[in-house]
């Protein structure tokens, strides 16, 4: 990353702070509202991830077209590039049964805390836990089969 | 008497109404904005799982040079976050709640939740709103699969009776 701004952890602030209140009144971070979405008896939370993205596509399509770098970076613009594996479908099974059995995903469980939603330190502390319990194990296996030739 | 139908299925579809969801997700939408338009970042919620563990681990995946140059502003973008919903609560919110699900539930679909976000690359924010703004095939398949399994579980825990 090129030089930074003094502003670059002040806009990131403010963008943080815009998500989470988003957050707050979208009712995503209410685990019960997210639980009557996935039962079907509420499906108002089409509209949440639906306008979240029809304002990111409006913005990743305008603003490379705007502006030739970004301001408090001087980056490029670039398009959100995550190449296909199947570890994009085994991760999202995963991702959906915990998500199904909670009712929280990451972002929300930030802004459900802020709420005064304190048991959610329960699933964000399990979340770090699994978060780390993958990179543990990616890494540990990386190790192993770069260092340990099979011997039969 | 002949538009009843369709009204009680919209009202069945949506009982809270839609006003308060979408302008929720347009509000998520600009905080994404704000922070693309002046640092060329594309934040997602869940990497922040993994890049604070670089300040206390030594596990390899954790020091990955992407994830040092970013975990400072990952903290600062999820403090924002966790001030931002409080500010909605102080303010629209009338003071907060807390939720009645099961810690079990809770705690067990955190971990899932860890695991699978990771290993798939991004979450409800990162492929769910930034990834299908970007027209990510990978998205969109990410965000088929983990809502597919998500109304399977749901639906498949209150059918066994767990509530709430």
């Amino acid at each position: 990353m090129s030089e930074r701004s003094p502003l670059f952890h002040g806009v990131i602030l403010l963008g943080g702070l815009v998500f989470g209140f988003g957050l707050g009144l979208s009712q995503m971070a209410r685990p019960e509202v997210v639980l009557d979405f996935l039962q079907f008896e509420d499906f108002g939370l089409l509209f949440v991830m639906g306008g979240g993205a029809v304002v990111t596509a409006v913005t990743f399509a305008v603003v490379p077209r705007v502006l030739d770098r970004a301001p408090l970076t001087g980056d490029t613009f670039r398009k959100r590039v995550k190449s296909f594996d199947r570890n994009v479908v085994i991760g999202g099974s995963i991702f959906g049964i915990g998500w199904g059995l909670s009712g929280i995903c990451p972002g929300a469980a930030y802004a459900s805390l802020g709420i005064g939603n304190y048991p959610i330190l329960v699933a964000i502390g399990g979340m770090f836990i699994g978060a780390y319990a993958q990179g543990y194990w990616r890494s540990y296996r990386q190790q192993t089969e770069t260092t340990v030739t099979p011997a039969d | 008497m002949t538009i009843e139908p369709l009204q009680i299925t919209v009202e069945t579809l949506f009982p809270n109404g839609i006003s308060h969801y979408a302008a929720g997700g347009l509000l998520i939408g600009l905080g994404v904005t704000i922070i693309y338009a002046a640092t060329g970042i594309i934040a997602g919620a869940s990497t922040f799982l993994e890049s604070t563990w670089s300040y206390v681990s030594k596990v390899s995946r954790f020091n990955k040079p992407k994830y040092l140059a970013s975990r400072d502003w990952r903290v600062v973008f999820a403090v924002g976050i966790v001030a931002g919903a409080a500010a909605y609560a102080l303010t629209l919110g009338a003071g907060g709640w807390t939720t009645d699900v099961q810690l079990w539930r809770l705690f067990v679909g955190g971990v899932l939740v860890g695991i699978g976000t990771r290993v798939g690359k991004g979450c409800t924010s990162g492929h769910g709103v930034c990834g299908v703004g970007s027209g990510s095939n990978t998205s969109f398949v990410n965000v088929a699969t983990f809502l597919a399994f998500a109304i399977g579980t749901a639906q498949l825990v209150a059918a066994l009776g767990v509530s709430p």
